[in-house]
């Protein structure tokens, strides 16, 4: 007995010890190591399927005309001013001095030209060209009706000016302009290795990373970029970029040490990690909303007030949050979520906080419309496969039991589920959205008439007029009180069901500095260092 | 034997053939296509992807592109993975489940097989209820169970062994993927090669040979074991085509870049090449392995044989 206790103890410490030098590594190296919770597509900008994994690598090794700030703020990138037209539609950029690729060779406005022009080409199939289409003829040269010369943008003096024509003034142009959309890509290596030019062999970037590893699947590896503008501040010698779509298996990993950051954890787990550990984990506002979708195409039960007020009236957002949710969503009344620039988040008015009597004027409604729990509202309540969703959906269908409504729930993967609701073959749909820049423009137009996204097809002229007031407004202030004014109109006409704020969810570790919780969840590894 | 190796060749052709026509066709079934997601995108820009891909050819004609780039080995580009081809991204995965799944099945193997012999030779007695009990609770406990508290346990609690992650194929980065992997087999394999066992030790030669005066290590080693391991070996071919392909839930438990993942994340982003490439991949491993097996066969029992 006693010797077989020895020999586990010897086996125990020589793994252990095996295990620990295997771990070590040098330890000067300062890399850090990121958990996302996806693959990048492609370092060609243009080919970037949306992920939020993404834009993290991608912010990390190129650098737009405007850069983020630790706290997701816009900052002068590889612009150090710009001027605007007095009409609001001509951006002029005034190009950094010395900025380079990592290969040496200066970044110029031709380079934007050309990143532009190359996401914009019809051939190259770019799913998120639709960003730039704001700019001169941009929807026209990527549908091959002009050619690509006919884009409004011009590289001046000598490359060292850039200037952009927009169709109307954009108020949101310069949050646009730190997206990956924006990017510059090197037109000198493309004229040399053509679409090859991102292999790593070949690739240059102008970021404060380098790539110089990819094993797909697995992790991307990246070095500090000497020949970076701002290469002195960077603390970092590079950045690893692990590909983890298990977000368990993440918190194992981040627990073992081999993570520094992870970008997601489960809803489920935030309790435990609060108390195991509480200086890690952050929880922060994000800019994304979680909603159902109302049917409102004619024929549609939901297309009547009445219902929709009801069903609005009868969801507890605070026991979607606080309970189902654990603490793990923020309750909204609002499809905006706050945290937005210059916005104000125009809440439905529900009446009373008193639930008994909100469910008293949602009976009252029901009743009005013909239902009662007799003869019950049977409606299909779809939902994408996640047990997120599941719970969701399970709560909200008890909540409206009550009030007269059957609920059949149909669950697909994501890919039928929303094929199916774009096709708008549905009751209610659990539908979400992450703005793509901070603005409330990215999330009101998506209640506009005719747009793709606007699932629910929910159409008044009143507010596609607000809209499109708001696109001419230039000062900042009218514009808002334009927005917020189309949003109450929806929120008036019960457009949607709001449910829920995204949260972003992270574990940092503490030793780290320069790492900001913020409503884009953005942080560019170029501000992070270790504490000493 | 060279004649039914060819033979064998020649009517994995048609097999194959049908395995990827079907494929391709129940794949463009399945409804939703690789571009539909959260976002709706404009109608430009979806047909700009679907001209991109040709998806907005007839089917048959772009059955017949695919078959034509199959046939130069071309397995296309994937629709998700855009840095990488199809060939690309199944020749760097590869290797890493290869590896990993020879080495579970190494395991599975020297364990499985001695467990299995022990557990017929004291048939029903507590050694024989222990180690069937053992075997049955492996193939019960699924891998995404048992791998999570492995990885608790010695990557987090007791810190000896990486939690996750390949780093180029460290030793110790496969310790606990193999395990994770072999424990399922150690349990099919234990219980089938007790199966066999108990019948071949009941048959006439082994009688005979016992009546011969053999002593009882001679008897297995010698006349029961090579016949008792023909079910072994028929139930192999196709585990082992199963096993170096992947796991989805072992590669994504401890981060390994397999290519386990694609069959079940090609399907669901309908990333129609990668789902195409790893199914004719996966097909082609099966006959050649079911080819190997038979040949096997001939090996270990005598009364086997490929002649003309």
């Amino acid at each position: 007995m006693r010797s077989s206790k020895h020999l586990l103890k010897a086996l125990a410490l020589s793994g252990g010890m095996i295990a620990s030098l295997l771990l070590a590594g040098p330890a000067a190296a300062r890399t850090l190591n990121i958990g996302v919770m996806g693959e990048l597509a492609s370092f060609d900008t243009s080919q970037v399927s949306g992920g939020v994994w993404e834009s993290q690598v991608l912010m990390d090794v190129y650098e737009g005309l405007l850069k983020k700030g630790p706290d997701g703020e816009p900052l002068p990138g590889m612009a150090t001013s710009w001027e605007v037209s007095e009409d609001g539609k001509t951006y002029t950029f005034h190009l950094r001095e010395g900025a380079k690729w990592s290969d040496g060779q200066p970044v110029t406005a031709e380079d934007f030209v050309f990143g532009w022009q190359h996401l914009l080409d019809p051939q190259n199939a770019s799913k998120y060209a639709y960003m730039l289409y704001p700019v001169v003829n941009a929807e026209a040269v990527n549908t091959g009706d002009q050619p690509l010369e006919q884009l409004g943008i011009r590289s001046l003096d000598e490359g060292r000016t850039f200037e952009v024509s927009l169709n109307a003034p954009t108020p949101y142009f310069l949050q646009l302009m730190t997206h990956y959309t924006a990017y510059p890509q090197p037109k000198h290596l493309y004229d040399e290795y053509g679409r090859r030019w991102i292999d790593l062999a070949n690739i240059a970037t102008n970021g404060a990373f380098k790539p110089v590893g990819w094993v797909s699947q697995s992790r991307i590896d990246t070095v500090k970029n000497p020949e970076y503008y701002d290469a002195d501040q960077v603390a970092l010698d590079g950045v690893t970029f692990h590909t983890t779509e298990d977000r368990n298996s993440a918190i194992t990993r981040f627990r073992a040490g081999e993570f520094d950051i992870i970008t997601d954890y489960p809803s489920s787990r935030y309790a435990w990690l609060k108390e195991n550990l509480p200086e890690a984990t952050h929880m922060a506002p994000y800019l994304g909303s979680y909603y159902y979708v109302l049917n409102q195409r004619e024929g549609r039960k939901t297309a009547d007030p009445r219902v929709r007020e009801a069903l609005n009236l009868a969801v507890r957002r605070d026991v979607l949050s606080n309970q189902i949710m654990a603490g793990s969503f923020a309750e909204g009344l609002s499809f905006v979520p706050p945290g937005v620039s210059h916005y104000q988040p125009q809440e439905m008015d529900l009446g009373d906080a008193d639930y008994q009597d909100r469910l008293a004027r949602a009976k009252a409604l029901m009743e009005d419309a013909g239902y009662t729990p007799a003869n019950p509202l049977r409606v299909d309540l779809r939902y994408n496969t996640a047990d997120e969703h599941r719970q969701i959906a399970v709560a909200i269908a008890a909540m409206w039991r009550p009030i007269g409504v059957e609920v059949n729930m149909v669950n697909a993967e994501a890919t039928v589920h929303y094929q199916t609701i774009a096709q708008g073959d549905f009751d209610i749909a659990r539908a979400g959205w992450i703005a793509d820049y901070n603005d409330a423009e990215n999330f009101l137009t998506l209640l506009r008439t005719g747009v793709g996204n606007n699932y629910g097809a929910y159409s008044n002229p009143e507010y596609d007029e607000l809209m499109a007031q708001a696109a001419n407004t230039q000062d900042l202030d009218a514009r808002e009180r334009v927005l917020e004014q189309a949003e109450q109109l929806a929120m008036n006409d019960y457009a949607l069901i709001p449910l829920l704020y995204y949260v972003s969810r992270n574990l940092v570790d503490p030793s780290i500095r320069g790492w900001e919780d913020n409503v884009q969840d953005n942080h560019p590894s170029r501000w992070v260092s270790f504490a000493e | 034997m060279l004649t039914y190796i060819l033979k064998r060749f020649g009517q994995a052709i048609p097999t194959l053939l049908i395995v990827i026509t079907v494929s391709f066709f129940l794949m463009r079934l399945a409804p939703g296509g690789p571009f539909d997601g959260e976002r709706q995108l404009p109608p430009e820009i979806e047909a700009n992807l679907m001209a991109a891909y040709h998806l907005d050819e007839p089917l048959w004609s772009q059955y017949l592109r695919y078959m034509g780039g199959l046939l130069q080995g071309d397995f296309g580009p994937s629709f998700k993975y855009k840095d990488f081809s199809v060939t690309d991204l199944i020749m760097q995965g590869f290797p890493v489940s290869l590896e990993l799944g020879a080495w579970a099945i190494v395991l599975a193997l020297a364990i499985g097989l001695p467990l299995g012999i022990i557990a017929a030779l004291k048939r029903n007695s507590t050694v024989d209820y222990v180690v069937m009990g053992i075997a049955l609770g492996g193939i019960a406990v699924p891998n995404f169970v048992i791998a999570p508290i492995m990885a608790l346990v010695f990557g987090v609690m007791l810190a000896w062994l990486p939690a996750g992650g390949w780093n180029g194929g460290a030793w110790a980065n496969m310790v606990l993927p193999v395990i994770a992997l072999s424990i399922q087999q150690i349990a099919a394999i234990a219980r089938l090669t007790r199966a066999s066992m108990i019948e071949v030790l009941g048959s006439q030669y082994i009688r005979t040979a016992r009546a011969k005066g053999l002593s009882e290590w001679e008897v297995i080693l010698h006349h029961a074991l090579r016949p008792s391991l023909l079910p072994v070996i028929s139930y192999l071919g196709p585990a082992i085509a199963g096993i170096i392909t992947g796991s989805i839930v072992i590669e994504q438990i401890f981060g390994l870049p397999g290519i386990g993942r694609y069959f079940v994340q090609g399907a669901l982003n309908r990333d129609y090449t990668l789902v195409m490439g790893v199914v004719v991949f996966y097909g082609v491993l099966i006959v050649l392995l079911n080819l190997i097996v038979d040949l096997l066969y001939s090996v270990l029992d005598p009364q086997i044989r490929y002649d003309d």
